[in-house]
């Protein structure tokens, strides 16, 4: 589909999906973004919004249902994987529920290695909680395309709800958009009606006009979600990292009509950190992206911290690790 | 549903208000009423006027109108404080410095949440902008206070400083003003704005903590008044002001021939030029940060969006669609934009704009924030359909209101952005490089932020070209502004010749009659008015004539410096070739002019003329070697201050030394890329049109220098009065002097105006430097780097 088409076609209905459009390498040619600039916003962001008091519980409460409760670890066992998932359906202390109010909430879903998706689905089984997996040669993305694929149509047979594949960084870094374009539609393909979460690896990617560029082209290739990093990557998710995704998001939308999701993954380990990515959001996209439907992030320990916090704004004393469940 | 759910479902930002009991808590312990700060300690207060918080209305303070008793006895106290004040090392001065902004850290919070309250910025601004650039500023001019007598050595402090801030930035520009001039070796009599005095007044308590000695600083509460009496006082040596354009003109029509030195910083339309390689989102930001910040009671905000075309369309529609998401609320929220202005005065200014905006048909958008009930709030405005031919496009709003213009080409960019009276700052939106550093070249701006706006250091100059005013602030720049030669001038020592009251014509003829004419644009013409005036020797026998000239003679000859701006661009190693080249012709012809000196004063010429070979070799050597600085920056920048000719010089010559001071004056002038309208003395004009000839043979461009002879207290006025003439220098008598001041105010024209002669065969009197700074303009500019 070309652009004007679905101009014309989104006033008849919205889908559900990104469908993706034609490959428009004239839009990325204008595409320029300077990084001192834009570090200079995220820098000023930083004082111009807050939260405080119950509007801060509230917004800690949203970023603990925007979690892809993660474990990416080479020693990930059945052991760990079944106590993370307990933890998913549990992320918050009951009292803690019940003082803020709230009726409960989950997490946004539990994401693992392929091998690890049957036990995940098994252990959340009547939760509601979806099970991520990554896929495609995660986390370098350079095994074999139809390895690769493989991979994807594996972990939706083993349950999998939601796919987090990994681009070939090569791809933007030798500037071919038209084969990044054409291996993200073929996982898009593969994934079928599962999620797809598209993840560019942004630390790797030189530059972030490239962050933009390939965010453009995953975008046009069909994804549901664009995700910053792997978490395996030397530098992952940033604030300025962020923001020109989520520009880019906004650009896509305006032009298409289609809304993709943001995931960050990768370091975001405080509370006040997520609270940060959610204000960022939040400023660039409006709101309605305040959800799970198209706001994620990746991590594990960041839910300890935001019971931490929560609790803090509950009794108004600061509170301890040792006293919230781990997963 | 609880709150938290409710929250939880609509994601809004609740509030997050400031605690400001320590601000209330502090005009508490002062029963909320202040006297004026002299002589370390408060008079009684007065309670004259309210300061008010302008987000609610509330009193905050009554304040005391200063009457010239307390202006006397304020600078009083300064004139007696100097002597000790200059008796301390620069490293004791330095450590009053370090205290004061030590002490202002320490107080931080207190500082931003007072500011807030009295001004009604945002808290945000305060706290992470205002009050940490105010004791940065303090940082750097501790260590300047010491680094002074080295660097500076051939200067000496200015003396007792009179210093008028705004209301925008009240402690900054406090800091702005007060760091510099004690670092520098003045003391101080400051008066704030009568809006928002009382960060000053918490400063001055601030300083007594500090034990800084009795009478180095003085703080004067009151309004326009008040500033008047500062202005006019005869034992000030120097002021320095901030404020509008309006304000910078009466005060230099009031010290004009005062001899107090004077830097004026003044207003601004500032262009914000965004071209259709940029990236777009950030330059969203930076409108943001440029017209926005501060509710755009900014003197260097952008308020001319100047977007090229051919992405215009898009630019608007996401400048918007961010307006939208700008909050405008308590000024003490932690999570709010804009905040409010900062007296209903200031709001009914900015409506009326905004009518007058209207009804010349411009198309106003405003955003659909919400604004608190009460107090001074205005939204975020945007304008198109605006041409340089509206009143928004060319006066000073003050206010949030940005307009929109485009441009199809860079050449019209630039030609869009200096077709304004003012010349403060600019901001250039390109990724690419070449672009982006051609158009900051061009343009007529002191300050110049590429792909950034509204960025400040207490290292780097800031201050304007035109009627942005003139004096830098921040960095070496900003201190020269607080000191002055240390040679102090000779009274007249009778260098000057004397003219002889008879005429003797002389009997018969020997040569053939000459006719000397004035040099205009490369030509010689005859005076417009076609009169001459006669030229005598020193024993009054009658050497020639020359023209009478006259005010279209001027005008003819500005209109020919001005055509000649071409000169700048030739390079420096250029204009030393032609420079060098004078010297090499003066020199060939050293024996005419010696006789012609000779004629005149009766005295050999001959070293005055080898002096002034000398001298044009100077300056030729000076060309290329009188250069910017590259500032110690914010990490990231590359900012440089780059020394750029001011433009068209009226230059009035002496008559003592008539070839060498004309030499002296015009020299650093041209050497420097500026071109020049020459009113030469008039008892021995015959150097000035026998140079001419030396000028036609020596590669100077037409119109770099024209010269006019005739009564100088004819031709200096007008020269005062041109608008195309950028500064004026005049080393005559002070009379003179104190005219062209008084004519200045037009544009707002740099003036340097010597008192008493100089000897200008002193090298170290008459020339160097001082001369090569004078010929200048500083442009500092800021290239952010990072890929």
């Amino acid at each position: 589909m070309k652009i004007e088409d679905i101009k014309e076609a989104k006033e008849l209905v919205l889908p559900n999906r990104n469908p993706g459009i034609a490959l428009d390498l004239s839009w990325l040619t204008h595409q320029r973004v300077n990084r001192t600039a834009t570090e200079r916003r995220i820098n000023d962001l930083a004082g111009r919004r807050t939260v405080k008091k119950q509007w801060q519980a509230a917004w800690l409460l949203r970023a603990l249902t925007c979690i892809d409760l993660t474990t990416l670890d080479g020693g990930d066992t059945s052991t760990n994987v079944t106590r993370l998932c307990a933890k998913a359906r549990f992320p918050l202390r009951a009292d803690l529920v019940a003082a803020l109010g709230m009726s409960s909430h989950s997490v946004a879903s539990v994401c693992v290695y392929p091998s690890l998706v049957e036990i995940a689905c098994s252990s959340l089984d009547g939760s509601g909680i979806p099970v991520a997996s990554v896929a495609a040669g995660f986390p370098d993305g350079l095994t074999k395309l139809d390895h690769r694929l493989g991979e994807v149509v594996e972990a939706k047979t083993s349950g999998a709800a939601e796919i987090d594949i990994v681009i070939g960084r090569h791809w933007v870094l030798s500037a071919d958009w038209y084969g990044l374009y054409q291996e993200v539609q073929a996982f898009r393909q593969a994934a079928g009606h599962t999620k797809l979460k598209v993840i560019l690896g942004t630390g790797n990617l030189g530059n972030l006009t490239n962050v933009s560029k390939a965010s453009l082209v995953a975008m046009m290739a069909g994804a549901d979600f664009i995700k910053t990093s792997t978490g395996k990557e030397a530098i992952n998710a940033t604030l300025p990292v962020s923001l020109v995704m989520l520009r880019a998001i906004r650009h896509y939308y305006e032009q298409t009509g289609f809304p993709v999701g943001f995931k960050a993954a990768g370091g975001i380990r405080r509370a006040k950190d997520a609270l940060m990515y959610l204000m960022l959001v939040h400023e660039e996209l409006g709101k309605d992206w305040l959800s799970k439907k198209y706001f994620r992030i990746g991590a594990s320990g960041l839910l300890i911290d935001l019971s931490r916090q929560l609790e803090h704004c509950i009794t108004g004393r600061y509170s301890s690790d040792r006293r919230h469940p781990m997963g | 549903m609880t709150d938290i759910e409710k929250i939880f479902d609509e994601m809004g930002y609740g509030p997050a208000l400031e605690d400001a009991s320590s601000a209330h808590d502090w005009l508490c312990q002062h029963d909320n009423a202040f006297g004026h700060w002299i002589a370390d300690k408060w008079t009684p207060p007065c309670r004259d006027f309210k300061s008010i918080n302008p987000a609610d209305g509330s009193v905050l303070a009554e304040l005391s109108q200063g009457t010239k008793d307390d202006i006397d006895s304020a600078i009083r106290a300064a004139g007696s404080a100097l002597s000790g004040w200059q008796s301390l090392s620069g490293y004791q001065r330095g450590q009053y410095l370090y205290a004061i902004a030590r002490q202002i850290q320490k107080n931080s919070r207190l500082f931003a949440v007072l500011e807030t309250i009295d001004n009604g910025k945002p808290i945000r601004e305060t706290r992470d902008i205002d009050v940490p650039l105010a004791a940065r500023h303090f940082y750097h001019h501790a260590g300047w206070a010491p680094l002074v007598e080295q660097e500076l050595s051939d200067s000496q402090p200015v003396g007792v400083v009179g210093q008028i801030i705004p209301w925008n930035f009240p402690l900054l520009m406090l800091a702005w003003k007060v760091a510099p001039a004690l670092a520098a070796g003045n003391t101080v009599v400051l008066k704030p704005a009568e809006y928002t005095s009382l960060t000053a007044l918490l400063f001055a308590e601030l300083s007594h903590q500090c034990g800084l000695p009795k009478g180095v600083l003085n703080i004067v509460t009151g309004d326009g008044v008040t500033g008047r009496l500062l202005v006019e006082h005869r034992a000030i040596d120097k002021l320095a002001f901030t404020g509008s354009t309006e304000v910078g003109r009466e005060i230099r029509k009031a010290t004009a021939g005062s001899g107090k030195a004077l830097t004026l910083e003044l207003g601004g339309k500032s262009p914000f030029i965004v071209f259709s390689d940029a990236d777009m989102d950030s330059a969203i930001e930076g409108v943001v940060d440029g017209i926005w910040f501060n509710q755009g009671e900014v003197c260097c905000a952008g308020s001319r969006l100047l977007v090229q075309e051919s992405v215009a369309a898009e630019f608007e529609s996401s400048i918007k669609r961010r307006m939208e998401t700008l909050r405008v609320g308590s000024p003490l929220d932690k999570a709010i934009d804009m905040g409010a202005l900062v007296d209903p005065i200031q709001l009914r200014r900015i409506q009326r704009y905004v009518e007058i905006g209207k009804i010349e048909g411009g198309i106003c958008w405003q955003s659909k924030a919400s604004l608190p009930n009460e107090g001074c709030f205005f939204p975020p405005t945007l304008f198109t359909g605006v041409y340089p031919s509206h009143t928004l496009a060319r006066e000073e709003v003050f206010g949030p209101v940005l307009v929109l213009m485009t441009f199809r080409t860079h050449e019209e960019a630039i030609s869009l952005a200096n077709n304004s009276r003012y010349g403060l700052a600019a901001s250039i939106w390109s990724e690419n490089i070449n672009l982006a550093l051609d158009v900051a070249s061009q343009l007529k701006a002191g300050v110049v932020w590429i792909n950034s706006t509204n960025q400040f250091d207490a290292g780097s100059g800031f201050g304007g070209y035109r009627e942005s005013g003139f004096g830098r602030e921040g960095g070496i720049e900003g201190l020269w502004a607080y000191r002055r030669a240390r040679e102090d001038l000779l009274p007249d020592e009778g260098l000057a010749p004397h003219l002889s009251e008879k005429i003797h014509y002389p009997k018969g003829s020997e040569t053939l009659d000459r006719t000397r004419k004035m040099y205009i644009g490369g030509k010689q013409v005859r005076p417009d008015g076609g009169y001459s005036r006669a030229v005598v020797g020193h024993s009054g026998e009658l050497l020639g004539e020359v023209g009478e000239g006259n005010r279209k003679d001027i005008r003819n000859s500005v209109e020919a410096a001005k055509a000649a701006g071409g000169w700048s661009k030739i390079g420096a190693h250029g204009r030393a070739q032609v420079l060098y080249f004078l010297a090499e012709n003066l020199e060939a012809r050293s024996e005419e002019f010696a006789m012609c000196l000779a004629n005149t004063t009766g005295v050999s010429g001959k070293q005055e003329v080898q002096s002034s070979v000398k001298r044009l070799f100077s300056y030729a050597s000076w060309c290329d070697k009188f250069e910017g600085i590259v500032h110690q920056a914010p990490a990231g920048q590359i900012v440089i201050a780059l020394p750029e000719p001011i433009g068209v010089f009226g230059i009035i010559c002496p008559e003592e030394s008539p070839l060498l001071a004309m030499v002296s004056l015009l020299s650093p002038v041209i050497a420097m890329g500026n071109t020049a309208v020459l009113v030469p003395s008039e008892v021995c004009p015959l150097v000035a049109t026998e140079f001419y000839q030396v000028l036609a043979t020596s590669d100077v461009p037409a119109g770099v220098v024209n010269i006019i002879t005739g009564s100088k207290s004819i031709l200096a006025p007008v020269l005062a009065e041109h608008d195309d003439v950028d500064a004026i220098w005049c080393a005559e008598h002070a009379e003179i002097g104190q005219v062209i001041e008084n004519l200045s105010t037009g544009n707002l024209k740099q003036t340097w105006i010597t008192q008493g002669s100089r000897n200008w065969a002193d090298s170290k009197i008459g020339e160097g430097r001082e001369f090569l700074r004078r010929a200048t303009q500083v442009k500092n500019l800021w290239v952010p780097y990072g890929e």
